[in-house]
C-alpha cells in the first residue's frame, strides 16, 4: 500500500509537472532552436513551433512575440525571399501578441518588432518607400518609447537605424552613438523575466564599439 | 506496483511519428508550409522538397492541421496510437489580389507603389531630363509614343495626337494641352505632382474609356496630401506660390496655387526664329478640398483656371517680302468633382462630375515689312487673313459601379453623359455644334485562377451630333508564366466622333473606327521590367477630304489604314546603386489614307524606329542628381499635296526628313532630401534641351504653288530652364501615426 501510494504521488507528481511547466518547456525547446536557427527554413520553422504554442495557449502573448521575431532574421539576411509579404506577416503575429498582452512593457517589446518589419518593407526600394514604411516604422518606436522608455531593444533599434542611414540624409555614426551609448547603458540594468526578450546586447556593443 | 505507474509515465511521453508529402495542386513543393496537431505543440514545417516530419505525445482522436499563406487550410483527423502515421496534403491555392495576375496588355499602370509594374509615379516624371515636368515629354519616353516635336501631343501607334485622350479620376478632359501655335509644340496643363498614378494605354484599353481611338491617359489624383505647406517656385520664366492645409485628423485638405509666366526675359537672352510682338504670358491658378468620408470614401474637387496671351510673326512661305502675324488669346477654365465611396455587400462606386470651357480668341494676319496687314489679291494669300473665335464647353456624368462576385471576380458597370458646345465663329460666321453624348458600359474581371485572369466587356455609344450609336467589345486575357511574368492578349473595338473642324462642315459621318490586337509579354521585380509587345491595329471609317475646289472639301468616312509593329521596354533600378534607367524601342508600320492623302501613305507622324534613353543617377554625398535622356527616331515622311483641279488631289513633293536626335538634360539639387522632419524643403533644378545642338527638321510648309519649302524645326534651338521651388510644412505624419496606434 504504502508502495503504491508512492508511486501514485511520483505519477501524480510528473503529470503536474507535465501540466504546469510543459509551456515553459516547449518554450525554452524552442528559444534553443531559435539560436541553433541558421537558414530562412530554420528560421520559418521556429516560427511555426512558436505560433503552435500560442494557438495552443490562447492567452500567451510571448509565442507569437516569438514566431514575429524568429521571422525578421530571414528578413533581414535572405535576397530571395517576398519581403512585402515577410513583414505582413511578422506584423499579424504582432497583432495576435498586441491582443493578449496586458503590460504596457510588453506591448512596447511588440512594437520594436513592428518597427523592424515595416523597416525591412521599406528597405526594399528605400527611395520611393521612405515616405511610407519610414515614417511607419518610426511611429511604432516613438510610441513604443511613450509605453516603456526604459526598454534597450528601441534604443538599439533607433541607433541602428542612425547608424544605417548616410550621413548626408542625417545618419552616421557620430549621430548613432550617443543613441547606441542609451541602449548599452539601459541594456546592462534590463532584468528580463524567464522567457522574456533579451536579444540586441552584445549587437548594440559592437554597433557602439564601431562609433568609437 | 510503482513499476506500473513508471511505465504508465513513460508511456505518457511515448512519441509518435507523422509524416507525409505537402504540395500544392499542381504537386509543387510549398517549403515553410506548417503542419500541425490542432490545440497542440507538436508539428513541423515542409521543407523545400516538400517533405514534413514530426513527432507527437498527443494520443486518440486528433485533428491534423495544414496551413500556409495564400493557401486554404487543410483540416484532417486522425487517430493517434503507436505506430508512425503517414497523411500526404494537398493544400489548394486562395485566388488572391495580391498574387492574381493583372491584366496589363496595353498598359503602362504607373504610380502604384505596391504593384511590382510601376513605371512612372511623380518623381520620375519631373526628373526625365529635358522633360521640363510635362507628363506627356515624360510619357514620350515610353513605347509605342513617337517623337513629334512640332507638337506637344501625344501620337501613339501611328494614330494622330487627337486619337489620344485624357482622363483625369475617369472624366475625359477636353483641352489637356494649352491651346498650341501652327508648328510650335505646347504642353499639358496639368502638374505631375497632381497624380498619384499614371495609366499610360497604347491600345486595348478598357471598356469605361471611350473617345480614343489610339491611346488613353488615364490620369488618378492624389487623395489627402502628405502635410500642410506652403510653396513658392522662382525662375526667370515663372513665378508661383501656393498654400495647401492638411486638416489635423487628416481627413480632409484644401488649397490654392497661382502662377504666372513671362517670357519676356527669357526671350531677349535667347533669341527665338519668331518674332514676338505679344511676349506669351499665362496666368494660372488652381484650388481643390478633398475630404474621407466616413465610410471610407473619398471626395475630391479640383478646378484650374488660365489666361494666356501670345503674338508672333513668322516669313510667309509663300512671299518672301511679307510675313504671318499670329496671335492668340485663350481663357480655360477646368472643373473636376468626384466621389469613391464603399457602398457594403461587396459594392463600390465612382462618381464624376466636370465642367470645362475654353476660348480661343485667334488671328491670323498677312502683314508687311511695316507690320501692316495687307490683303494681296493672289490665290495664295485668301486664306491667311482671318479672326476665328471657338468657345468649347464640356458637362459631363459619370457613374461606375463596382460589385465583387465570388472570389475575386468583379463586375464593374454604369454610364456617362457628355454634353458638348462648340461654337466656332470664322471671319464673323457663326457656327454651334451640340452633341448629347451617352454610352453605358460594363466589365467584368474574371480570375479563373491566381495564373489565369479574363476581362471582358464592351461599351454603348449614342452621339445625337452625327446621330449614330456604335458597340464597342473589349476582351483581354492574361495568363502568370512564371513569378512576375506573364503573357497577355487584348482584342477590342475603339471608336471616336469626327473632330469638330470635320463636323462643322458635315454632320452626316460616321464614326472613325479602330480594331486592336495585341500580345504582351512582361517579366518584372520590384525594381526591374522587361516587357515587349507586338500589335496590329486596323482603322476603318477614317475621315477623308474631297476637294471641290482649292479651299473647300468634302468630308466623307471612306479612310482607312493600318499599323503593326513590334515595342521594347527595359528598366532597371538595381543593378547600379542610385542609378534608374529605361530604354525604349519601338518598330512601327503604317499606313493610312486619310483627309488630303491620295492613297495609303505612311503618314507624316510616324517613324519606323524609335529608341528613348533615360538615365537618372543621384549622387548623395552631393545631394544632386544628373538626368540624362537620348532620343532618337528615324525620318518622317512629308508630302506636298495639291488640288488637280479636277476633284482630286496629287502628291506634287515627297521626300523624308532628316533624323531626329535629341539630348536632354536637367540637374536638380535637393539639400533637405533625407531629413525626416524638414521645416523648408528645397529643390534647385537646372535643365536644357537638345544639349548637342542639333537641326531638328520635322517636315516641311510648302508655297502654294508647290515651288518653295520651308523645314519646320523649332524656335530655338535649345530651352534653358533654371528655377528653385520652396515648400515650408508641418509634417503631420507623426501626429498620425500615433494617433492611429
Amino acid at each position: 500500500m504504502k508502495k503504491m501510494i508512492l508511486a501514485l504521488t511520483l505519477l501524480s507528481s510528473i503529470m503536474t509537472y507535465a501540466q504546469s511547466d510543459k509551456y515553459t518547456t516547449a518554450m525554452q525547446k524552442n528559444l534553443d532552436m531559435f539560436d541553433s536557427a541558421k537558414t530562412t527554413v530554420d528560421f520559418q520553422g521556429v516560427a511555426a513551433a512558436f505560433e503552435r504554442i500560442g494557438d495552443a495557449e490562447k492567452t500567451q502573448w510571448l509565442p507569437y512575440y516569438y514566431a514575429g521575431l524568429a521571422l525578421t532574421m530571414p528578413g533581414w539576411t535572405d535576397t530571395k525571399l517576398d519581403k512585402d509579404a515577410n513583414a505582413e506577416r511578422i506584423k499579424t503575429l504582432c497583432d495576435k501578441a498586441d491582443g493578449l498582452a496586458k503590460d504596457n512593457a510588453d506591448k512596447a517589446e511588440i512594437l520594436a518588432v513592428k518597427n523592424m518589419a515595416a523597416t525591412q518593407q521599406m528597405l526594399v526600394d528605400p527611395q520611393s518607400r521612405w515616405s511610407s514604411y519610414g515614417q511607419e516604422g518610426a511611429g511604432y518606436l516613438s510610441k513604443a518609447k511613450q509605453l516603456n522608455p526604459n526598454n534597450p531593444r528601441l534604443y538599439y533599434l533607433e541607433g541602428a537605424g542612425i547608424f544605417g542611414t548616410p550621413e548626408q540624409f542625417g545618419g552616421g555614426k557620430t549621430k548613432a552613438k550617443p543613441v547606441l551609448q542609451k541602449a548599452v547603458e539601459l541594456y546592462k540594468a534590463d532584468q528580463p523575466k524567464p522567457l522574456y526578450p533579451r536579444w540586441g546586447q552584445k549587437q548594440a556593443e559592437d554597433m557602439l564599439a564601431q562609433c568609437q | 506496483m510503482g513499476a506500473i505507474g513508471l511505465m504508465m509515465a513513460s508511456q505518457l511521453y511515448s512519441q509518435t511519428v507523422i509524416h507525409g508529402k505537402l504540395k500544392d495542386n499542381k504537386g509543387r513543393p510549398i517549403p515553410g508550409a506548417s503542419v500541425s496537431i490542432k490545440d497542440s505543440y507538436d508539428g513541423g514545417v515542409a521543407d523545400s522538397l516538400g517533405t514534413y516530419k514530426f513527432s507527437t505525445t498527443e494520443k486518440g482522436d486528433q485533428i491534423l492541421i495544414a496551413t500556409n499563406i495564400g493557401y486554404r487550410s487543410f483540416e484532417q483527423k486522425i487517430t493517434i496510437g503507436s505506430q508512425p502515421i503517414v497523411v500526404d496534403i494537398m493544400l489548394k491555392e486562395e485566388l488572391s489580389e495580391l498574387k492574381a495576375v493583372t491584366v496589363i496588355s496595353g498598359s503602362f499602370a504607373a504610380g502604384d507603389t505596391k504593384r511590382a509594374a510601376t513605371v512612372l509615379n511623380s518623381i520620375d516624371v519631373v526628373t526625365v531630363g529635358g522633360g521640363n515636368a510635362d507628363i506627356t515629354a515624360a510619357v514620350k519616353t515610353l513605347p509605342g509614343a513617337q517623337q513629334i516635336g512640332e507638337s506637344g501631343e501625344l501620337f501613339v501607334r501611328g494614330g494622330t495626337g487627337n486619337e489620344t485622350k485624357q482622363f483625369i479620376d475617369g472624366t475625359l478632359v477636353n483641352n489637356p494641352y494649352y491651346t498650341s501655335v501652327p508648328d510650335l509644340a505646347t504642353r499639358g496643363r496639368f502638374s505631375p505632382f497632381l497624380f498619384k498614378g499614371t495609366v499610360f494605354s497604347a491600345g486595348g484599353y478598357s471598356a469605361l474609356y471611350g473617345e480614343a481611338l489610339s491611346s488613353a491617359l488615364i490620369l488618378e489624383s492624389i487623395d489627402l496630401p502628405e502635410r500642410s505647406a506652403a510653396s513658392l517656385g522662382v525662375s526667370p520664366i515663372i513665378l508661383t506660390g501656393g498654400f495647401q492645409d492638411l486638416a489635423k485628423d487628416k481627413r480632409s485638405s484644401w488649397g490654392v496655387n497661382y502662377g504666372y509666366v513671362n517670357l519676356i526675359a527669357y526671350f531677349n537672352i535667347v533669341k527665338q526664329q519668331p518674332d514676338y510682338f505679344k511676349m506669351p504670358e499665362f496666368h494660372n491658378g488652381d484650388a481643390n478640398f478633398r475630404f474621407k468620408t466616413k465610410r471610407g470614401g473619398m471626395v475630391k474637387y479640383y478646378t484650374t483656371f488660365s489666361y494666356s496671351k501670345l503674338g508672333l510673326r513668322r516669313p510667309d512661305v509663300d512671299s518672301a517680302a511679307l510675313k504671318d502675324a499670329f496671335g492668340l488669346k485663350n481663357l480655360n477654365w477646368y472643373n473636376n468633382l468626384s466621389w469613391r465611396e464603399n457602398l457594403g455587400n461587396g459594392w463600390k462606386m465612382n462618381l464624376g462630375l466636370g465642367y470645362s470651357t475654353n476660348t480661343d480668341n485667334i488671328t491670323q494676319q498677312l502683314q508687311d515689312h511695316n507690320n501692316q496687314q495687307v490683303f494681296p489679291n493672289q490665290p495664295w494669300a485668301f486664306a491667311k487673313n482671318y479672326t476665328v473665335k471657338t468657345i468649347q464647353q464640356l458637362s459631363q456624368a459619370k457613374a461606375v459601379l463596382e460589385k465583387k462576385l465570388f472570389g475575386i471576380s468583379t463586375i464593374r458597370f454604369g454610364g456617362e453623359y457628355l454634353y458638348w458646345v462648340n461654337d466656332n465663329t470664322y471671319n464673323g460666321t457663326s457656327t454651334r455644334l451640340i452633341d448629347n453624348f451617352q454610352s453605358v458600359f460594363a466589365e467584368t474581371d474574371i480570375y479563373v485562377t491566381n495564373d489565369l485572369a479574363a476581362k471582358i466587356g464592351g461599351r454603348f455609344e449614342n452621339s445625337s451630333l452625327i446621330n449614330r450609336t456604335n458597340l464597342a467589345p473589349r476582351i483581354s486575357l492574361a495568363y502568370k508564366v512564371g513569378t512576375g511574368a506573364q503573357v497577355s492578349a487584348a482584342y477590342g473595338i475603339f471608336y471616336q466622333k469626327p473632330e469638330n473642324t470635320q463636323l462643322i462642315f458635315t454632320t452626316n459621318l460616321e464614326y472613325t473606327k479602330a480594331t486592336h490586337y495585341i500580345l504582351t509579354y512582361q517579366k518584372s521585380t520590384n525594381d526591374r521590367i522587361f516587357r515587349t509587345e507586338i500589335f496590329y491595329k486596323k482603322y476603318d471609317d477614317l475621315i477623308k477630304a474631297e476637294p471641290i475646289s482649292n479651299y473647300y472639301s468634302l468630308y466623307n468616312n471612306t479612310g482607312n489604314g493600318y499599323a503593326k509593329g513590334i515595342e521594347f521596354f527595359w528598366r532597371d533600378k538595381k543593378s547600379v546603386k542610385n542609378f534608374d534607367y529605361w530604354i525604349s524601342y519601338s518598330y512601327l508600320d503604317t499606313k493610312r489614307n486619310y483627309l488630303n492623302y491620295t492613297e495609303q501613305l505612311r503618314p507624316d507622324f510616324a517613324a519606323p524606329h524609335t529608341l528613348s534613353i533615360v538615365t537618372k543617377r543621384f549622387f548623395t554625398d552631393i545631394k544632386t542628381g544628373f538626368n540624362f535622356t537620348y532620343t532618337y527616331a528615324t525620318g518622317r515622311p512629308y508630302y506636298d499635296f495639291m488640288y488637280d483641279g479636277n476633284g482630286k488631289y496629287t502628291i506634287a513633293d515627297r521626300g523624308t526628313t532628316k533624323s531626329f536626335h535629341n539630348l536632354g538634360f536637367s540637374v536638380n539639387y535637393v539639400p533637405s532630401i533625407g531629413r525626416t522632419n524638414p521645416k523648408l524643403f528645397w529643390v534647385l533644378v537646372g535643365s536644357v534641351t537638345n544639349v548637342l545642338g542639333y537641326d531638328f527638321v520635322y517636315g516641311y510648309n510648302y508655297s502654294f504653288n508647290g515651288l518653295n519649302k520651308e523645314p519646320i524645326g523649332p524656335p530655338a534651338k535649345r530651352f534653358y530652364f533654371i528655377g528653385a521651388f520652396f515648400s515650408w510644412g508641418v509634417d503631420r505624419t507623426q501626429d498620425a501615426i500615433n494617433n492611429n496606434l
